[in-house]
């Protein structure tokens, strides 16, 4: 008997349409409203401008640490525009932009960013879940998330957000799996953004691409330029169609690049070179996309400085906004409120406990 | 030993120099986990081991505690002596199946032929404003498993000279270094040995009271003493050192002493390592006690983010001293 060649069914597809100066494929370009244009300009500026601010905030010991987006906006975009508010996104920790996008507020993420759980809201009419801290955890819970939906016969699709790093746990491996065997409705998003902390991406795998990772589970992958937006959206909108016709997963990895610190609590010059991210500052997915709009029409030098006004703005009255809000939350005995439904007696007397510590804390020695 | 060849290190340093040392002495000993390498480890504790020892020996690995821990119970069986790098307990719980269904039980299920020679190092521990899945104190927990040694050093010595120890051991030991700690700063000779890790510790001796603690909760409990003190109550502080196998010899004779018994422990009450403890006191010490044993733990609910609610939330200095002074006034 001979040795014969496989004939796998996948075929991995690398999608680029607007390149690093923004000039386009036109063959390629998605047929996208200029209002969906400009509402995906919007987002993208204010989960830029956003970062910055958060940065300011945590260096002035207004915020606790948290994990910069900056570079990543295209990848979270392009993707998270294709879901109708009633189905999962299922984020990890770094897609500020694209909880933005589903409707939480710029007021909640710098509230739960002060320690606050009155900060972990979602959107009401929004189906999402909040972040996952444990690397790589929520891709399981989107898999689950998208069976139920269709056991009980709903439309609603999931898609899910993980980095790089989190495509070496189990849990992606268990998620891909379960996912393709069960065909369910789950658009897989990786954001490889070339790092997870100090450990680059040839750590992770010896594969050429995560999207090839689809092969294996028998469902389609395609790896993208994660900084073009047009791309992202091209390559989303047939991942989430797919999935809402009954087709079940997909892989996209996008390909981008952290450029911040890994978390405020993180230095990277300590493990990657200053010119790898003056590279990667070359091939910005915003200003990429602003020639794009310019080029089209579709935005005017006009329209773009009242916008830049209007958002930094819009961000000033949420940080206000928290701040204010925050002087009064944070009563320690709210603490057990969470932790059942109800509160069972055992912890109703902690409660009392630490009630009674608080009110005669002040004659107690310390 | 006198003090001019005493070396000031801080916790970091004698994990790290604790490290070092074994790396020289055994070439089968090598360094792995995530980010240990040019990063340092999440905590620093490796910071420059890559530079002297390579890419070889200190190993960063995928993201992949099941993965790393897993290879890491392969290389002990193939004749290494491995030290593992989990981040934080928080993240061993997703090798929690190699650590508790395979590492420990291997000798067991091998029927005798196989020991696994493992050392696996976590921060543990609260009160560093990091929130509820950065936060968990499950070193007690990780006690309630046969077949694995559960170590928790308090003391810059004790950092230093457990390593060594636990790499000697033919088991699978587990260290957990409570995060809070890594900034202390205590006095070395250079030439320190290892330590025994079988052993509690009184750490300060009283007559009225015991108070039995470990880990960062050792410190409060001394600070609390030292308030005490002033108020004419002398507390007895014992540092367990070791949650499995626990020395109970040592707390037993501190109660029979002092006739009274306070737990101090940052994890939650409920099936501890403090209702153990008090268990064991009850079983033992039973008609040595002239007041019933108290427990000071954290509140049982997922470790609150902001600062203040921390706080409330985890034994404090304050709440021990009251607390003790509440049991001392109480007569059998
Ligand atoms: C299970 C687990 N292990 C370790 C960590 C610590 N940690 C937090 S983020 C991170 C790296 C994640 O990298 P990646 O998946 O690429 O996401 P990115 O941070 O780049 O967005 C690590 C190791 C964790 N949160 N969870
Ligand atoms: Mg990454």
């Amino acid at each position: 008997m001979p040795r014969t060649p496989i004939a796998l069914s996948e075929r991995i597809e690398y999608l680029a349409i607007l390149n690093e100066k923004g000039q386009l494929d036109a063959e390629l370009e998605p047929d996208i409203s200029g209002e969906m244009l400009l509402r995906l300009y919007r987002a993208m500026l204010v989960g830029r401008r956003f970062d910055e601010r958060l940065l300011d905030l945590q260096r002035q010991g207004r915020i606790g640490t948290f994990p910069p987006i900056k570079g990543q906006e295209a990848a979270q975009l392009g993707a998270v525009a294709h879901l109708r508010p009633g189905d999962w996104m299922v984020p990890s920790f770094r897609e500020t932009a694209a909880e933005l996008w589903r409707g939480r507020t710029l007021e909640s993420v710098i509230i739960c960013n002060n320690g606050f759980s009155e900060g972990a809201v979602i959107s009401p009419d929004h189906n999402d879940l909040p972040v996952s801290v444990p690397v790589g955890s929520q891709i399981l819970h989107a898999v689950g998330l998208g069976w139920a939906a269709r056991y009980r016969k709903k439309d609603d699709i999931v898609m899910t957000f993980f980095g790089d790093g989190a495509t070496s746990e189990g849990d992606f491996h268990e998620g891909m799996n379960f996912g393709a065997v069960f065909q369910v409705p789950v658009v897989f998003v990786c954001q490889n953004n070339q790092w997870a902390i100090s450990t680059p991406v040839a750590r992770q795998t010896r594969s050429a691409t995560i999207a090839q990772k689809a092969i294996a589970y028998g469902i389609p992958g395609i790896q993208v330029d994660g900084n073009d937006i047009l791309a992202v959206w091209a390559a989303a909108k047939e991942a989430t169609d797919r999935a809402r016709a009954g087709g079940g997963p997909t892989l996209i990895e996008c390909l981008t690049y952290r450029v911040m610190m890994h978390t405020t609590a993180d230095d990277p010059k300590r493990y990657r070179t200053e010119a790898e991210v003056e590279t990667w500052r070359g091939r910005d997915p915003l200003t990429r996309f602003q020639k794009y709009l310019l080029d089209k029409g579709v935005l005017s030098g006009h329209d773009q400085l009242e916008l830049d006004t209007e958002v930094l703005q819009e961000i000033q009255r949420a940080v206000d906004n928290a701040e204010k809000q925050m002087q009064i939350m944070g009563n320690p005995l709210d603490m057990f409120n969470h932790v059942y439904a109800e509160l069972p007696p055992y912890l109703a007397g902690q409660r009392e406990e630490l009630a009674r510590e608080l009110a005669t804390g002040k004659e107690v020695p310390s | 030993m006198t003090n001019d060849v005493m070396q000031k290190l801080t916790y970091r340093e004698a994990v790290r120099e604790a490290i070092r040392e074994a790396m020289k002495k055994d070439d089968r000993v090598f360094l792995m986990g995530e980010d240990v390498g040019r990063y340092g480890g999440c905590f620093a504790v490796s910071k420059g081991l890559l530079e002297d020892f390579g890419p070889t020996r200190i190993r960063d690995t995928p993201l992949s505690e099941s993965g790393f821990v897993g290879a890491g119970i392969g290389a002990a069986l193939g004749g290494m002596r491995p030290i593992v790098e989990v981040m934080t307990v928080n993240f061993s719980l997703l090798a929690a199946d190699q650590i508790i269904n395979n590492a420990a039980a291997y000798l067991h299920m091998s029927g005798g032929l196989f020991n696994v020679p493992i050392v696996i190092r976590m921060a543990t521990g609260g009160g560093r404003q990091l929130a509820a899945q950065h936060s968990r104190s499950l070193e007690g927990w990780y006690a309630h498993i046969p077949g694995i040694k559960v170590l928790s050093p308090a003391t810059v010595e004790d950092a230093r000279g457990m390593l060594w120890t636990a790499l000697e051991d033919p088991d699978p030991v587990l260290i957990f270094e409570n995060a809070g700690l890594y900034n202390m700063e205590g006095m070395l000779p250079p030439d320190i040995g290892p330590v025994d890790i079988d052993k509690a510790r009184i750490r300060r001796e009283g007559k009225d009271i015991s108070i039995i603690s470990y880990s960062a909760s050792l410190f409060k409990s001394l600070d609390a003493a030292e308030i005490l003190a002033k108020e004419g109550i002398e507390a007895e502080v014992i540092d367990l050192r070791t949650l499995r196998p626990l020395d109970e010899t040592t707390f037993l004779d501190s109660v029979a002493r002092t006739h009274r018994a306070l737990i101090v422990d940052e994890g939650w009450r409920s099936g501890s390592i403090s209702a153990e403890i008090s268990s064991r006191i009850m079983e033992s010490a039973f008609y040595e006690l002239d007041a019933p044993v108290e427990r000071l733990c954290s509140a049982e609910v997922p470790l609150p983010y902001a600062r203040h609610l921390e706080e409330a939330a985890l034994p404090q200095v304050n709440k021990i001293a009251a607390l003790v002074k509440k049991m001392v006034g109480t007569h059998g």
